[in-house]
Order: C-alpha cells, then structure tokens, then sequence
C-alpha cells in the first residue's frame, strides 16, 4: 500500500433514510496514521458515516472508499467499536470470551487456536485490560466495556480503527486514561473516533470531521474555535455549557 | 423411590423406561440449543416452531393412514414440518422489518391448525392431545432411535459452531463484520430448535416443549459464567427436571408432562425470588 493513498475517501456521498438526508454531498480524504474525530449533533449522522465505512450501509450517491476499495471487501481490516452494542445484559460471557470474539473469521467452526488467544491477550494488554480475563463482561463499569469492546476491535489485527463514542457515559478520569491509550494506539493505527464532545479533544486533535449532514474536513492546524464555530455555531454553544444544556437538550428531546 | 426404580427395570413397562431414556439423551440438546435460544432471545420464535410442529405431525398421521405409506411416521413429518417452519419463520424474521411478531404468531397458529386439519381428516380416531400435552404410552424403541439421531446431530452442530453461535447470539453486527454469515447461522440454529423440539414431542407435548428449552437455561443462567458452563449445567438441570417429574407422575399416577414442568416452572420461580430477594 503506498503512503499516499488515503485510507478512507468519500466523493461526493449521499445517503437517505428514506425521504430524509442524512449526510449531503460529502467528501473528504482520511490519510494513515491520522487520528480524526468525528463531532456534530446527535442525528447528524456520525454513526451513519461509520457504517458507510463498514459498508453496513450504502451510499445513495457518490462512493466511498476504503484502503482504495469498494468497503465490503476490506470490512475485514477494519477494527469497530460500537456505541451501543446490542447484547442482552445478561449475557453469561467472560471478557476473554468477548475479546476472542474478534478473532472469528468466515465460516469455520471448531475452537481459538493458540495464536488467536495470544492476539486477544496482546490486545488485553495494550488496552489494559489482561487482568480482567476471567470477569463476567456484565460485570464491569461502562469505561471498563468500552476497553474491553476496544480490545476485542483491535484483536482482528486491523489496519484502521473505527471508534464509535468510546468515552460516552465514563467519568472525567476514564476518559483522560482512555483517550492516552488511544494516543498510544494511533502510532500504529489510523483511527476515526467519533465524539459527541469537543471540550477534551483539544491538545491531541489532529484532524476533525464536523458532520452535521454536511461534513466539513479540518486538518490540523486549521482548527480553531472560529473554524467549528462558523460551521455549527449552535453545538459550540452547547459544549461550552454542557451539562446545563445538555439537560436543556435531553428536556427538549 | 425404590418403587419407581423397580417400575424403570419392569420389562411389563417399557414406555416408562424409554420415556426416562429420550428425556435423558434430549437434555443435552436441550441444555445447548436452549442456552442459545434465551441468550439471543428468541424464545417466541423457538414457541412458534414447537407449535407448528403439530402440522407435519398430522400430515405424517394423514399419509400413513390414507395413503398407506407405512414409512410415514408421525415423527418424521414432524421432523419435516420443523425444519420447513424453522427456514419459513427465519426468513420472516430476518427480512420482515415491520411487525414480525404478528407474522410469527400467524405462523404459529396456521402451523397448529394445519395439524388439526390432518388430524381430524385421518380415517379412525387419533387423539390431537396425546401430541399437544405428551403421552408417554405411546413411545416405542424406535423413538428411541429416532431421538439418539437427532440428539447427535443437534449436539454436533451446536459444540463445532460454538464460537460462531455465541458471537452471533452475543453481539450480531460485529459477527457480521468479522465476515460471519450471521442469516445462516441464525437459521442453522432455529432448525437446532426444531430438531430439538421434536425430541421431546412424545414426552412433554408441544405445547409445553418451550418450558424445557428455556426455564433449564434460565435456571442455569443464575450459576454459569460462561456459556458452555450454561449449556452444561442446562442439560443437568433438565435431565433432573424430567427425572423427578417422571418419578412424581409414576408415584401419584399425574400426566407426564405437566409434572415435568410445574417442577421445572417451581424450581425457576423460586430461584428468581430468591435472586430478587438476594440482590436487595
């Protein structure tokens, strides 16, 4: 693969929920080893771009690529974290058994051989996690979860990462933690996390995403509070104030 | 006890011994496939597959007595009706994105009344409750054998597929993106439930069949960490329930089949209360 070609690109992407647009003419470029947030309102269609990527949804225009290829087939280097995953809470799995999840691949049936169980303690490690093998998954704090679900993403041994509101309902010191040890991972991965929150990602921003059913592309040196602010000026406002609007919001919901 | 042990060795009795031995042998699919089944949540699914079972019941009735083909076993259309209406109510389920539960319920009772239909047309005077409710009179050695073979084939499936069913029952969209085939699996396991269901027609009936696929699992759900330790514990949770039921139903001379149940209903309510009070 050469450096140069960009690991994700949009050309003019549009994308309905039936009548409604989602996301407009979108384009933009995502170059290795990028750490890119994805910001915007809720139902501007954050999430929606991520499953453009996976290729669980398709575009209803333009086209979108992944490492160069159409997404359905390079799904398999793409290392995903969902924000609400839709297990059954109660579900009787240990964290080891959730990580090695993503060491499954095709059809074959049979047990984890000894190197996808040497990948998902790798990856344990790296997110710091190794020593809750034995846990019960419904056991742990929602920070610990998302460590967890990320392990499990990076198990696949992808070649981007696709983080879906990974820092969502942990507390402040979590997500200091949680966002060094994205820090440490984007030496080796490209990443797109998405974020509902602006106010944290400052010092190690390096590009941003604002979606709100367009998509404006910041590089690094480009944002700047007058950059976001002129595209959203209405979410700006609500970060800066969050937790009393955010229950202002949640009341208008 | 010593009573009912001798009855079990009877050779004048043999229904009761085979009924003990099909409950024994279908616990362990029961205890895997039922594990399945309540972590995916699929137990409305797994009812309307057991209830349309009675279809393939009454046609194999039907044809062996109008049509005379004598290899036409009741249970092999019963078999038959169980997978077709395990693919039928997969694919409903899978692609019908608005009201399945009203699809499923309408197969559900279309599956029953099909049955019924069969049942009344068969010349001579078949009795739809001895299906519906379980009548142990009526095992023979053959269904014994009839048992051994699917148990196997449900046990196989559900032990080599164990990865792929509990990244499938646990988290879908990321088996699906770890290019699992997700739709095959989730039809692959509602056929398991099929097969499964059949197992037990004999004893329990197919209306009540349902309890002994999810109140074992249910049960074994409070202990288990993990999932096989579910799918072990389900099975001798289930292998107890049909044991203590077919030897209350022998001593106090009750049907089979609602014993094996309102012990195994018993045990899971207490548990939960239990749970419940526990947890406070």
């Amino acid at each position: 693969m050469s450096t140069e070609m960009p690991v994700v690109q949009f050309r003019d992407v549009s994308f309905f929920y039936g009548a409604s647009p989602v996301l407009t003419n979108v384009t933009f470029a995502v170059e290795p080893l990028a750490l890119t947030y994805i910001v915007g309102p809720n139902g501007g269609g954050k999430t929606t771009l991520l499953k453009l990527i996976l290729a669980l949804l398709q575009p209803d225009r333009g086209e979108v690529r992944v490492f160069g290829q159409p997404p359905n087939r390079v799904r398999h280097r793409i290392g995903y974290t969902p924000q609400h995953p839709g297990f059954d809470p109660q579900f009787p799995v240990t964290v080891l058994d959730v990580v090695l999840m993503g060491r499954l691949g095709g059809q074959s049936g049979g047990p984890y051989s000894q190197s996808d169980r040497a990948a998902a303690l790798g990856a344990m490690e790296q997110l710091e996690v190794d020593g809750l093998g034995g846990r019960l998954f419904s056991s742990l704090s929602s920070g610990e979860r998302q460590r967890v679900l990320i392990a499990r993403a990076l198990a696949t041994e992808p070649d981007l990462l696709l983080l879906d509101e990974p820092t969502s309902n942990v507390d402040v010191h979590t997500e200091n933690r949680l966002l060094d040890i994205i820090g440490q991972l984007n030496k080796r991965y490209t990443i797109l996390l998405v974020s509902h929150d602006l106010s944290f990602v400052s010092d190690r921003i390096k590009s941003v995403l604002c979606v709100n059913r367009q998509v404006r592309f910041h590089p690094t040196s480009d944002v700047t509070d007058d950059a976001v602010r002129q595209i959203y000026q209405r979410e700006m406002r609500l970060i800066r104030h969050d937790l009393s609007v955010e229950h202002q919001e949640q009341a208008d919901d | 006890m010593t009573e009912f042990l001798g009855a079990l060795t009877d050779p004048n009795i043999p229904f009761l011994r085979y009924a003990f031995y099909a409950g024994l042998l279908a616990s362990f699919a029961f205890g895997i496939v039922g594990t399945y089944i309540v972590t995916r949540r699929i137990s409305y699914i797994a009812g309307a597959i057991s209830h349309s079972v009675l279809g393939g019941i009454g046609a194999g009735l039907y044809l062996q007595a109008v049509h005379g083909l004598g290899w036409s076993h009741p249970m092999y259309g019963a078999v038959a009706a169980a997978i077709v209406s395990a693919i039928i109510i997969g694919l409903v389920s899978l692609h019908a994105r608005q009201r399945e539960d009203t699809v499923i319920g309408a197969l559900w009772a279309i599956g029953m009344a099909t049955g019924l239909m069969f049942l009344a047309k068969t010349p001579g005077y078949v009795d739809p409750m001895s299906y519906l409710f379980g009548n142990i009179l009526l095992l023979s050695k053959a269904d014994l054998w009839l048992v051994g073979a699917l148990d196997v084939l449900a046990i196989g499936l559900g032990v080599y597929f164990y990865n792929n069913f509990q990244a499938v029952c646990f988290d879908g969209e990321f088996a699906r993106l770890r290019g699992v085939n997700v739709d095959v699996f989730f039809l692959l396991l509602l056929v398991l439930t099929a097969l499964t269901v059949v197992l037990l027609v004999r004893v329990v009936g197919i209306v009540m069949v349902i309890a002994l696929l999810t109140i074992p699992a249910a049960v074994a759900g409070y202990f288990a960490r993990k999932l096989w330790q579910t799918m072990l514990l389900a099975t001798l949770f289930c292998m107890a329930f049909i044991i203590a039921g077919i030897g209350v139903s022998y001593a106090y001379d009750l049907p089979t089949g609602p014993t094996i149940i309102l012990i195994a209903g018993a045990m899971y309510l207490l548990l939960a209360a239990a749970s419940r009070l526990w947890t406070r």
